[in-house]
């Protein structure tokens, strides 16, 4: 539905080029939340701006349905515009206008007519779940508040594609859930396209579908969520990986006692199995001890995936049948000690 | 003692005075409001970085308003006859005073609302733009609004400035409590007409201000 065709976008300062989206060709299908992550510099807001022209591109082309966004200009673009919805960081509302005027706003700008404009708020307000603060002003909202009036002022004209520029960093992780909850419940009722941009990996994990990796301008790593987090290739989704999916501590700082017996595995799970009994079906089936170390689990909206460390005890026959049943299983299990 | 204190002064003419003290000052505060804030505007829009950046035009109009604002109030008054007589046929009355004023307190104006008008939001601008606003919507629908307790609070800061201008116009023949301090007060040594001029000129620059407080704090919902 969206497609970048090598876009690139240099900015000319007194000394230098700096180019801030390098060459990036991504494909983003209908109805699809694409995550895009980086950290700060690596492009992601830049590239975002192009979508919807906010910023003009140096090179290559972006399309939406067909529509050569990068070509448009004047009233075709501001047209196109209304139909790409956008959600900030800093919400951006106007502080001079009420919760209701704001997400009117949009639809005044759209030439709507006084009484469909109403209609239509009162639809965005029921859907944000925002019932009882229209006449409120921006200064008497929290934050989760405010992003919901940004959310419900982006929808305000039916878009197709929903732009979000780091829409929860500036809130609480509680906030950031439900907003999150929001987009995810938005996402699936209106099969609207959603365009999200974050440096945080556990935003892609709750919501997105599929995720590129972004470093100094161009995409180093894409494809579907669980995929990319189970086998990261590049060094920077990696470190991104790792902030949500690592226990705790690092596997080197897991103290190995001596005195016990038995053998330390890390448990790497793929697929759906992270939500299947194996523990207890290994217990069961073999003269074995389980004990768990640490681990977690992490749920994406396609399945979840993490690691558990556990000591199993036991003869060393019965704990190499537990091993090879559990490899058996496509479950990956590294012993990291054996005593 | 009061009495007779007080029986030195003509009410009628005092009357007069007033009357022409608040109609220039209103009049000029109106055409002020109107020709600062188109000038404000468009200072900020041709400003580097924003909407109609265009070097050429801001320095123009930046260096007109710096002029004009550079210019002492009295000898603008005198500079100004020329052209006051031409617009009106005389350079006495108080209508007679209200170019000059214009002239004088607009280039001011129009930098507090330059002041204004860059505390706006950048985000909500591009927010406007994203929404597919034109030019004009953004003008009329974000900047205005968004920047209107400044621009109130300036226009108050302003109209104080013009009622102390007024006084000054009047030495030079332009009507209004000035001008009765001067002829009347002054010049016949008669201190309790300048007395009783001071506390009115006080007086309306005290509502003025008291207007513009409670207007200011109404809209501003920041």
């Amino acid at each position: 539905m969206i497609q970048l065709k090598g876009l690139s976008k240099a900015f000319q300062t007194k000394t230098q080029t700096v180019t801030a989206v390098d060459n990036v060709s991504l494909s983003i299908d209908e109805g699809e939340i694409f995550g895009i992550i980086g950290y700060s510099g690596a492009g992601k807001s830049t590239l975002v701006r192009l979508l919807n022209k906010l910023e003009t591109a140096t090179g290559g082309e972006v399309t939406i349905e067909g529509e050569s966004i990068t070509s448009l200009k004047g009233q075709s673009l501001r047209s196109a515009r209304q139909e790409i919805g956008m959600v900030f960081q800093h919400f951006n509302l106007l502080w001079s206008r009420t919760v209701a005027e704001n997400i009117a706003f949009p639809l005044e700008i759209a030439k709507q007519s006084k009484q469909k404009r109403n209609e239509r708020v009162q639809e965005l307000v029921n859907l944000v779940g925002l019932e009882g603060r229209e006449d409120s002003y921006p200064s008497q909202l929290s934050g989760g508040q405010k992003q919901r009036v940004g959310i419900a002022r982006a929808l305000a004209n039916n878009p197709k594609v929903l732009l979000c520029d780091e829409a929860t960093s500036a809130l609480d992780p509680k906030t950031t859930d439900s907003i999150l909850a929001l987009l995810t419940d938005i996402n699936k009722k209106l099969g609207l396209t959603i365009v999200l941009i974050t440096h945080e990996m556990h935003v892609i994990r709750k919501i997105c579908h599929r995720v590129a990796v972004m470093e100094s301008g161009r995409v180093v790593e894409e494809g579907p969520v669980l995929q990319v987090f189970r086998n990261p290739r590049e060094h920077m989704t990696k470190e991104f990986v790792r902030q949500i999916t690592e226990p705790e501590e690092d596997a080197s700082e897991i103290v190995f006692d001596e005195e016990e017996n038995g053998a330390v595995v890390q448990l790497k799970f793929l697929e759906n199995k992270a939500e299947q009994p194996f523990i207890s079906k290994v217990i069961r089936q073999f003269d074995v001890d389980v004990n768990i170390i640490q681990g977690k689990i992490s749920q994406t909206q396609r399945g979840s995936y993490g690691s558990l460390f556990i000591r199993i005890k036991g003869s060393s026959e019965e704990i190499d049948k537990a091993l090879a049943y559990l490899r058996e299983e496509e479950i990956e299990a590294e012993v990291m000690e054996r005593a | 003692m009061l009495n007779t204190w007080m029986e030195e002064i003509n009410w009628e003419n005092m009357w007069v005075a007033t009357w022409e003290t608040i109609y220039m000052s209103l009049i000029a505060v109106a055409a002020t409001f109107l020709l600062g804030t188109v000038l404000g505007v468009l200072l900020y829009l041709t400003d580097k970085g924003n909407m109609w950046e265009n070097k050429p035009v801001h320095t123009v109009t930046a260096a007109i308003v710096n002029i004009f604002r550079s210019i002492p109030f009295i000898i603008l008054i005198i500079l100004l006859i020329p052209f006051t007589t031409f617009l009106l046929g005389t350079m006495l009355g108080p209508s007679a005073a209200l170019p000059a004023l214009i002239i004088g307190a607009a280039p001011f104006y129009a930098r507090l609302v330059e002041i204004g008008l860059r505390e706006v939001d950048k985000g909500v601008i591009e927010a406007s733009q994203a929404m597919g606003a034109s030019q004009w919507q953004i003008i009329q629908k974000v900047l205005l609004p968004e920047a209107l307790p400044s621009l109130i609070s300036g226009i108050t800061v302003t109209g104080i400035t013009l009622v102390s201008y007024t006084a000054m116009a009047g030495v030079v023949g332009g009507g209004g409590l000035g001008n009765l301090a001067y002829q009347e007060g002054f010049q016949r040594n008669n201190n309790e007409v300048v007395f009783v001029a001071t506390v009115l000129i006080l007086v309306i620059v005290f509502i003025l201000q008291w207007i513009g407080d409670i207007w200011t704090r109404q809209i501003d919902k920041r």
